[in-house]
């Protein structure tokens, strides 16, 4: 087997360039005459043999795996990965993407030299263009993030462009970043390099082999069905690149990869009248929406372009991509863009226009990870064009998820739970592929919103709350809204609205937070994850005691905190669960868990269990009264007294609200505000909001978004999952031991892990930070992901951030590590520590001191408005 | 008079007269706009006497006037953005679409589109289509009126029956006959394709029928016995000849109702030309009396194109229409008879409709005048007799036909009004049409293959083809294609936004002076069908 690959390997080497692949082709199909019989079973089938693929044979393979068989339909390397642009770039704008990057760049770097096999990796160095000052902050940001991870970079003059890259044309340039250590390859060479030497570990590949399904008894994977028989399997790997949306489907139970294809173009030139030199750096012009780097001698250059044409929505499943249209009226501005970068290059001879395509997934992160419905069935697929930068790293995240159960990193951005069936329909998945293609070169700003795809899920006040100035975000294809316009004011364009400073919303939160501390408001939470754990007998809360890190053995009608813990004691949930009656648990959680906690629950349950899940996401719209004079509207709502000694903190009651009976009303509202949660059945949503909304009238009730809830609950300490906390990161990293029944005696996951902690102490810990000389109005605004600096050293990076209207600072949260000054290595975290040291936070290179705090402000929890100082005013109508 | 004519008076006056003396407002005008109107004075198709103007202006069409005005003011700078250049553009564009083969009838034209942009207010051209529903064939045509547009709108109304009329055989003619005569219902005779905008008058249909009907009696008569076949040319010469003999009778015997009395004195006394065209099967016949023309799109088999006019203009640059001016009149005349360019040194077309005022003989002018309405009668224009006016008539109707036959690489015919003809090049109207017809189509895909381009070369080509691709998407109808081109074309053939924008927002008392209504109907011609046709026979 591994014989007749070589050959095609061989005979490749044998011919190098672009321009002979296709006596490649004619040697594969050479190849394919002595067929071989499948081997009737292995622990893996891979499906695909594009760099993906081949990665992950690889890793598994290193790994110790050895019983592998890795399927390709077409010949090796011959879908995207043969016509990929070949650049890899570390310049990434997520860290797990920035951290694959680096990885796969190291990987590639030693590969010749580990497999023998030519890859041509020249480290060519890339250059990233700044038209405007936008995108010079952008570049800033990202280099300074890489500095902090050990990835050379920097900010350089435009002189330095010049000297760097003569052809460019700099003269309508801000500035530039370099990143040194950027490389250029042929992704084709290096993912027959990787085959080459996971065949040399055992792996077995087979090409002109589809696989036409997978085959699943009880939500597990038992065996692949291709075109040349059946082999058994324990694990299958959809590493089909564009065709894995396709392969997903083709299963019983479908399984749903979100992600669609996009013709993509690039052109190629014949060499410089003085061939361009072979460590001629990359170049990327994002505001020109191109990217240009020296090929033979030439150039290659191609780019994002506005208007994408996206390919293949009706699932045409041609074996290899072959001879796409060239269409040079699409390229045009392109063209005219590298014209206006290089305008030497006028006249270079063309060689070719490539159309390749290339697979985008609609939030722009690549897709990996288990099926939430089918164990042992994994994903890695959905590059967004940056197959060949992220192919090294994502095989080897992968690889560790299948061997060890989990990665070494966190990689819930990336993770295929984060979708749901409900991004699968064609139709969304081809409008928003149109805009996210563009998107990779637009500038990336905070609390950017898809506008693609929109209004799916909707809670059924959407019109009202829309008709009285709601502006909406979308979270899981759930529209929530972010604040509320008032009549008399207008907000910026789309387009201009984009800042990395003051947005234009910001009194109109500041309205909205002043309102939820004075007097009362209402904000629609109802895209919250609802499920109902109910049993027959009393199994539930004997399970739920193992699954659930906090001690769910309260009184009926409390309402706990909890996390759901992986073994190694980190966050794979962080939830709410009110005991609704002796057997039936009511649980909420973040609107994107609503895939991962319902895998991660049924994975966990015992099968033959009389546990009841129910997801009720759908069945309850969610009211969250915040404010001081929450507890006024109610009680005149439901003639019921709501004071603390009737209702106290963390209590859950199903009670009337005007005529409607059956509303679950709890005493909490994730801000730590005072207020209360409304779960109002959906059929009476209508009628609750009208009724809160006259009866709140006198009290100044008003409606709000999440930019005030966010405001208010990072200010308040609060860690949101997803955010900021993660499933690398545990309780006790976040100051939530007393969310833990560590000392009840009571088994449950990651308490072992726990336990060792506490022994030990942390190696990190999630601490607030309030911006000391930050100036609101003139200073770039902190996102998350700024790099955090403890006396000077590196110490950690934020996860989230928000503008406090009380603290009138900005507060940003994000854990401090303790590096060892000589070996870089973890040290232990104590209060003290963290206590001890003078902290700034690096906004774009441009450092801002923060006073670091382990509790929240307690100035921000003391209630003014008691029944004792009512004031005049109050006795005044409305 | 009426009051609103009154309330009118002094604005016309200010506007016509500065339309009727070109040259003289010149200067005048200098301070008013930013460049210097390019219009020279001879562009004007008619030099009248300023009285003409008041008469110009029917009363019935006041509130047209008012409605359709949009600029009140002096000028100033208007900048149109797009969307606005295109609604004004598009405001009176039409289509038709032959209805797809229905099993009997296979047209040779797949459609056609028109569109009307006015520079006179109210707009003087007009344009009519119809399909011939007793006889086979589609009638198409543009009709420019000058000293006001009754002429022209009567013409639109009225020639495509005396031509369908004149196309029918005996019996039918009979059979319609005996229907009015015996109060059946009657055949119809056309189905007309109109754009909402172009109305018929309703008052005058029964007086036009009357006439029509006499027509027609009369053809009943002189044919009986024979039943020869209708020869197409000779139909529409006598079609065009008797309307235009009807429109002096009636102005002559005048009507009763005073409304009509004076319509009819209108419209002969305005005039019109007419450009028609009438297409069965592979026969093209194109009829036409003055300076509009018909220009045939026809595409090489190198894919390029080239026009073949199908008119000749009736004016002062055909040699021969000034010869048969010349040998019309006495020799004494032959000065007098085209003077600057001009019939009488007065009017611009050689042959149109109506114009009494150089057809009647001076008694017969001041007859009908002083037995007409007081309106005309104070209007100093139809007092005046054109000088050198010896030997009447110095004006016909009678058309000039021409005969084509249609083949498979005849793409396309353009019909347009001189507004047109006078800012773009036959050439250039025949290649923008027809790489607009075929570029909605199918816009070739460029491909390197083997060839040595650079990215230079290739950029040129395609920021061409952008530019091209660019005006040609925004439009629907290859009439307001062409519109666009001909109002915002730059020096280098392209349409320049901004100097479309400039000419679309003059306001229209100086709009006349920079460009004269456009009128254009682009025909379809369906090339299966005609290929067909030619290997039947």
């Amino acid at each position: 087997m591994f014989y007749r690959w070589l050959s095609v390997v061989h005979r490749h080497r044998a011919s190098r360039g672009w321009r002979n692949w296709s006596s490649a082709r004619s040697s594969a199909s050479v190849a394919t005459e002595h067929s071989v019989a499948l081997p009737a079973q292995a622990q893996v089938v891979i499906c695909g043999g594009g760099i993906m693929g081949t990665s992950v044979a690889y890793h598994l393979s290193k790994m110790g795996w050895k019983d592998i068989v890795l399927l390709e339909q077409g010949r090796l390397a011959a879908g995207s990965t043969r016509f990929c642009a070949g650049i890899v770039s570390t310049a990434r704008h997520l860290s797990i993407e920035q951290k694959m990057a680096d990885y796969s760049n190291k990987l590639y770097h030693q590969l010749e030299q580990e497999t023998g096999i030519q890859t041509g990796y020249i480290r060519t160095g890339s250059i990233f263009l700044a038209q405007t000052q936008d995108r010079l902050i952008s570049l800033k940001r990202i280099n300074s993030r890489l500095n902090v991870i050990g990835i050379p970079s920097e900010i350089i003059s435009l002189k330095k462009v010049a000297e760097l890259h003569p052809l460019l044309n700099v003269h309508d340039l801000v500035g530039a970043m370099h990143v040194p250590e950027d490389a250029v390859v042929s992704s084709a060479d290096v993912a027959l390099a990787l085959a080459s030497a996971a065949s040399q570990n055992g792996v077995q590949i087979y090409d002109r082999t589809s696989v036409l399904h997978v085959m699943v008894k009880k939500g597990e994977v038992t065996g692949v069905e291709t075109d040349k028989g059946q082999i058994e399997c324990q694990y299958f790997v959809n590493c089909a690149g564009q065709w894995a949306y396709e392969l997903g489907l083709a299963n019983e139970e479908p399984i749903s990869i979100p992600l669609h294809a996009c013709e993509h173009f690039y052109l190629l030139t014949r060499p410089w009248e003085t061939p361009l030199h072979s460590s001629m750096p990359t170049v990327m012009d994002a505001d020109g929406r191109i990217y240009i780097r020296n090929w033979q001698g030439g150039i290659l250059s191609g780019g994002f372009e506005k208007t994408p044409k996206p390919i293949f929505t009706e699932g045409k499943n041609q074996l290899e991509i072959q001879n796409l249209q060239e269409d040079w009226d699409h390229f045009e501005p392109l063209l005219s863009s590298l014209l206006r970068r290089m305008p030497e290059l006028e006249t270079l001879e063309i060689v070719k226009l490539v159309n390749c395509p290339e697979t985008f997934t609609p939030d722009m992160r690549c897709i990996m990870g288990e099926s939430p419905l089918v164990q042992g069935y994994f994903v890695l697929a959905g590059m967004n064009s940056a197959g060949l930068s992220f192919g090294g790293g994502a095989g080897k995240y992968l690889a560790e998820w299948m061997v060890h159960g989990y990665p070494s990193e966190s990689v819930w951005e990336l993770d295929l739970k984060r979708f749901g069936a409900l991004q699968s329909s064609r139709t969304f998945l081809r409008h928003r592929v149109m805009e996210v293609m563009p998107l990779l070169y637009d500038l990336k700003v905070p609390r950017w919103d898809f506008q693609t795809g929109r209004q799916l899920r909707t809670s059924p006040l959407y019109d009202r709350l829309d008709a009285q100035g709601a502006r909406w975000m979308e979270k899981h294809g759930f529209e929530r809204p972010k604040y509320f316009v008032p009549p008399d004011k207008d907000l910026l364009a789309l387009e201009q609205s984009k800042t990395f400073y003051k947005p234009d919303w910001f009194d109109i939160v500041e309205s909205e937070v002043k309102c939820c501390k004075e007097a009362v408001c209402v904000i629609d939470m109802s895209s919250f994850t609802k499920f109902e754990i109910t049993s027959t007998g009393d199994q539930a809360l004997e399970i739920l005691q193992y699954l659930f890190s906090n001690d769910l053995d309260v009184p009926v009608g409390h309402i706990v905190h909890t996390g759901m813990l992986n073994e190694g004691g980190g966050y794979e949930n962080d939830c709410s669960i009110a005991r609704l009656n002796k057997r039936s648990f009511f649980m909420i959680s973040p609107t994107d868990q609503q895939v991962h906690c319902w895998a991660w629950l049924k994975k966990h349950m015992p099968r033959d269990s009389d546990l009841l899940l129910e997801d009720v996401t759908w069945k309850y719209t969610a009211l969250n009264l915040i404010g001081p004079r929450a507890v006024d509207v109610l009680s005149e709502l439901s003639y019921a007294p709501m004071t603390p000694d009737h209702f106290p903190s963390l209590f859950c009651k199903e009670m009337s609200v005007g005529y409607a009976n059956g509303i679950r009303v709890m005493s909490m509202t994730h801000t730590g505000e005072p207020g209360f949660m409304l779960y109002i059945p959906i059929e009476y949503a209508l009628h609750v909001y009208n009724e809160v909304m006259s009866v709140g009238q006198k009290y100044g009730i008003r409606n709000a978004g999440y930019y005030a809830l966010r405001s208010l609950r990072i200010e308040k300490f609060f860690a949101f999952w997803g955010q900021d906390l993660n499933t690398l990161t545990t309780p006790l990293e976040c100051g939530r031991e007393s969310r833990v029944k560590l000392d009840k005696g009571m088994d449950f996951i990651g308490r072992d892990a726990l336990l060792q902690q506490r022994q030990n102490g942390v190696y990190k810990r999630l601490t607030m930070f309030i911006l000391d000389d930050h100036d609101t109005d003139l200073d770039l605004w902190p996102w998350w992901g700024e790099p955090i600096y403890r006396n000077g050293q590196y110490a950690g990076k934020t996860t989230s951030s928000a503008y406090s209207y009380t603290l009138e600072r900005h507060v940003c949260l994000g854990f401090v590590h303790n590096f060892s000054e000589d070996t870089g290595e973890e040290q232990v975290v104590t209060a003290d520590f963290i206590n001890r040291g003078e902290y700034e936070i690096d906004i774009a290179g441009h450092r801002f001191q923060a006073k670091a705090k382990l509790y929240p402000v307690t100035s921000l929890f003391t209630h003014k408005r008691r029944k004792e100082d009512v004031e005049l005013s109050d006795l005044q109508g409305k | 008079m009426p009051a609103p004519t009154q309330m009118f008076f002094p604005m016309i006056r200010n506007c016509e007269l500065s339309r009727i003396y070109g040259t003289a407002c010149y200067c005048h005008h200098k301070h008013l706009c930013c460049s210097p109107p390019y219009i020279p004075q001879s562009r004007l198709r008619y030099t009248p006497h300023p009285a003409y103007a008041t008469f110009s202006r029917p009363k019935e069409n006041w509130w047209q006037y008012t409605q359709g005005r949009r600029y009140v003011s002096t000028p100033q700078k208007f900048y149109l953005t797009p969307p606005q250049v295109n609604s004004i553009l598009k405001a009176n564009e039409y289509s038709f679409k032959v209805p797809e083969f229905d099993g009997k009838n296979v047209s040779s034209v797949l459609g056609f589109d028109s569109n009307q942009l006015p520079a006179n207010a109210p707009i003087e051209d007009r344009r009519s289509a119809a399909t011939c529903l007793q006889t086979r064939g589609m009638l198409l045509g543009v009709f420019d009126g000058h000293a006001g547009c009754a002429c022209s709108q009567a013409v639109s109304e009225r020639l495509f029956y005396y031509i369908a009329v004149s196309l029918l055989p005996h019996e039918t003619l009979l059979e319609i006959e005996n229907a009015v005569e015996s109060g059946r219902a009657l055949l119809p005779i056309l189905q007309w394709h109109k754009h909402p905008n172009d109305y018929f008058s309703k008052e005058a249909s029964k007086l036009y029928f009357n006439s029509l009907r006499t027509y027609w009696q009369e053809l009943i008569d002189l044919n009986t016995g024979e039943s020869a076949d209708i020869d197409v040319k000779e139909a529409l010469i006598n079609a065009f000849k008797r309307l235009d003999n009807d429109i002096s009778l009636e102005a002559q015997v005048g009507d009763p109702n005073s409304f009509l009395n004076y319509l009819v004195l209108r419209v002969a006394f305005s005039g019109a030309t007419a450009c028609v065209a009438h297409v069965d099967g592979v026969d093209l016949h194109v009829a036409n009396t003055g300076d509009s023309r018909a220009m045939l799109g026809v595409q090489e088999e190198d894919g390029s194109w080239s026009a073949v006019t199908l008119s000749n203009d009736h004016n002062a640059q055909n040699e021969s229409e000034v010869e048969r001016l010349k040998l019309e009149h006495p020799k004494n005349e032959a000065k007098s008879v085209v003077k600057q360019d001009r019939l009488l040194g007065l009017l611009m077309p050689f042959r149109a409709f109506g114009d009494v005022k150089f057809k009647w003989s001076i008694d017969l002018q001041k007859r009908v005048i002083e037995s007409g309405p007081d309106q005309l009668n104070d209007n100093e224009y139809t007092k005046f007799i054109p000088p050198n006016y010896y030997t009447p008539p110095y004006l016909t109707a009678e058309p000039e036909v021409t005969y084509h036959r249609l083949r498979p690489q005849d793409k396309f015919l353009v019909l347009a009004t001189d507004g047109l003809w006078e800012t773009m090049h036959r050439q250039d109207v025949v290649r923008i049409v027809g790489e607009y017809l075929t570029g909605m189509h199918h816009q070739q895909p460029i491909a390197v293959g083997g060839y040595k381009v650079t990215l230079g070369q290739m950029h040129s080509l395609l920021t061409e083809r952008r530019a091209k691709m660019s005006s040609v998407f925004e439009d629907q109808n290859a009439a307001t294609h062409l519109i666009r081109h001909a109002v915002g074309n730059n020096e280098f053939g392209s349409v320049d936004h901004e100097r479309l924008s400039k000419m679309l927002s003059l306001p229209e008392e100086l709009a006349r002076m920079y460009r004269d209504d456009i009128t254009i109907i682009v025909v379809q011609f369906n090339s299966h069908v005609v290929g067909a046709y030619q290997n039947q026979e």
